[in-house]
């Protein structure tokens, strides 16, 4: 039982062997010891969301999970979202194309809450995704634009699907 | 902030767990899902000198229903309880309050024995086992005993929990034939903690309330259980129409009874007069879907 631990973590496809001391938390993990710089620490406590991301397929804080936790878990950050030919997916171009950010420090956690809104629920309601994403603050973009993008998503997603 | 320094043990069995929590030299505290312990630690009120982390113990993640309880691990997280058909289906008060716990990424990782065991005043997980008679298993070393779910609760973040006893799992009591449940609560923002929150139960017959229960949430002391009000309902009619006053003299009774705490998100007063308005909608609720008392 040490203060330090060895962990292997998949993170967008790329396997890493660390060794990490047990209170570093997977956000810190993923930024000063993979400097995958996407993912953003606001608050530290769970309230602000700008550090979710993807832990096997589900929205997490990643600030409120332990770097060892994560051990041989996969991860997708906000670097991991280009498709294999590095195009955005469906809901960074929405995003881009409603302008649904500004400063965009809050956006890799919305992107992240928004892509699981989708996976659970390809059609939401307006009132479905503002309740999915209460979890989520922005400080600048008043939100609306960030529901149109999520909307617009939501459309071209299920359009592609039926093609 | 950063967490504080702690060593880690994630125990492979049940058995390893209870034994490193029995030792008092260790100084160990349960991390399940985290997402209230790690802000704590984060913030720095919380010091533990071992975290035991309980993730990787296998057995703890059952939702079992039979017929007269729903019996739920230490591992079952709030996501697990809205996406149990079991739960949406028959358990609908457990399933209505849960959707208003914290936010989808929060609800991902918490557990509803973590939640139990924190016993935040505003939390909605101990208001819903003591309305619904529950009781919390609880298991050390030496061996397992079950509390009923207000003998569990002891005032604000304590409970009756001794050192080196981990919660293992929850049992709910299902109520009786011709029940009808509600939930409801206010918070500033969907998801935030309660600033005021009622559940309820009514159990009908003929026009008649058999059988009430009423949790109050939100009030500074974990969750209050309004005897007064449950026991003015009792043997009342509530058909016809006559349901309007007897939810108002309940929720008076209900506001006269409470003692709510004063902070950052209300006064004392609001609370009160919040309480009174969250028992009437949720007696409401209760009773519509008991099939309106008729
Ligand atoms: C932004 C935010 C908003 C939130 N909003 C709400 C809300 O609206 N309503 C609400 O109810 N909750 C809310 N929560 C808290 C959330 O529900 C937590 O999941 C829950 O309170 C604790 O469960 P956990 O599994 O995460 O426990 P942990 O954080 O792992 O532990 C919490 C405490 O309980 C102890 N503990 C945990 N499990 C056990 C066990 N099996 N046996 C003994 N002790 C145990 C731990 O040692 C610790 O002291 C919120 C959290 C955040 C970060
Ligand atoms: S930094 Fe994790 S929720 Fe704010
Ligand atoms: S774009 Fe600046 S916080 Fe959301």
């Amino acid at each position: 039982m040490a203060r330090e631990k060895a962990i292997e973590v998949t993170v967008n496809g790329i396997t890493h062997r660390k060794t990490v001391s047990v209170r570093t938390s997977l956000a810190d993990f993923l930024r000063d010891h993979l400097y995958l710089t996407g993912t953003h620490i606001g608050c530290e406590h769970g309230v602000c969301g700008a550090c979710t991301v993807s832990v096997n397929g589900k929205a997490v804080r990643s600030c409120l999970m332990l770097a060892v936790q994560a051990d041989a878990k996969q991860i997708t950050t906000i670097e991991g979202l280009r498709d294999e030919n590095g195009e955005w997916n469906e809901m960074q171009k929405a995003f881009f194309e409603n302008f649904a950010l500004q400063c965009g420090y809050c956006t890799p956690g919305f992107l992240t809450s928004a892509i699981e809104l989708l996976r659970e629920n390809p059609d939401p309601s307006e009132a479905e995704i503002r309740e999915y994403l209460s979890g989520n603050i922005c400080r600048c973009s008043g939100y609306q634009a960030i529901i149109d993008a999520v909307q617009a998503a939501a459309a071209a997603t299920r359009a592609q699907r039926q093609a | 902030m950063k967490a504080p320094w702690f060593e880690y043990y994630a125990p492979a069995t049940l058995d390893e767990a209870l034994k490193m929590l029995g030792d008092a030299d260790l100084d160990g505290r349960v991390l399940a899902g985290g997402q209230s312990l790690m802000p704590m630690l984060n913030l720095r009120v919380a010091d533990p000198a071992m975290l035991v982390d309980i993730n990787g113990i296998p057995g703890l993640d059952g939702i079992e229903e039979n017929a007269d309880t729903l019996s739920v691990g230490a591992l079952v997280r709030h996501a697990d309880i809205l996406n149990s058909p079991a739960v949406r289906a028959r358990w609908p008060l457990l399933a209505e309050a849960v959707t208003q716990v914290a936010h989808p990424a929060i609800r991902n990782r918490g557990t509803v024995c973590g939640s139990v065991a924190h016993n935040d005043p505003a939390a909605e997980a101990p208001s819903i086992l003591a309305t619904l008679d529950g009781t919390v298993i609880i298991a050390s070393a030496e061996g397992r005993r079950e509390l009923p779910a207000e003998e569990f609760s002891q005032g604000m973040l304590s409970t009756a929990l001794e050192p080196g006893e981990m919660v293992v799992g929850l049992r709910y009591r299902r109520p009786p034939e011709g029940t009808g449940s509600g939930f409801v609560e206010f918070a500033r923002r969907l998801g935030d903690f309660a600033i005021a929150g009622a559940a309820a139960l009514l159990t009908m017959r003929d026009g008649v309330c058999e059988r009430a229960r009423l949790t109050i949430l939100g009030m500074g002391d974990g969750p209050v259980r309004a005897c007064e009000a449950e026991d003015m309902l009792t043997g009342k009619t509530l058909a016809n129409g006559a349901a309007r006053e007897a939810f108002e003299a309940a929720a008076a009774a209900v506001k006269a009874a409470v003692d709510p705490a004063e902070d950052v998100h209300a006064t004392s007063g609001y609370r009160r007069h919040l309480t009174g308005v969250m028992t009437i909608r949720a007696l409401e609720k209760a009773l519509a879907r008991a099939g309106g008392g008729e």
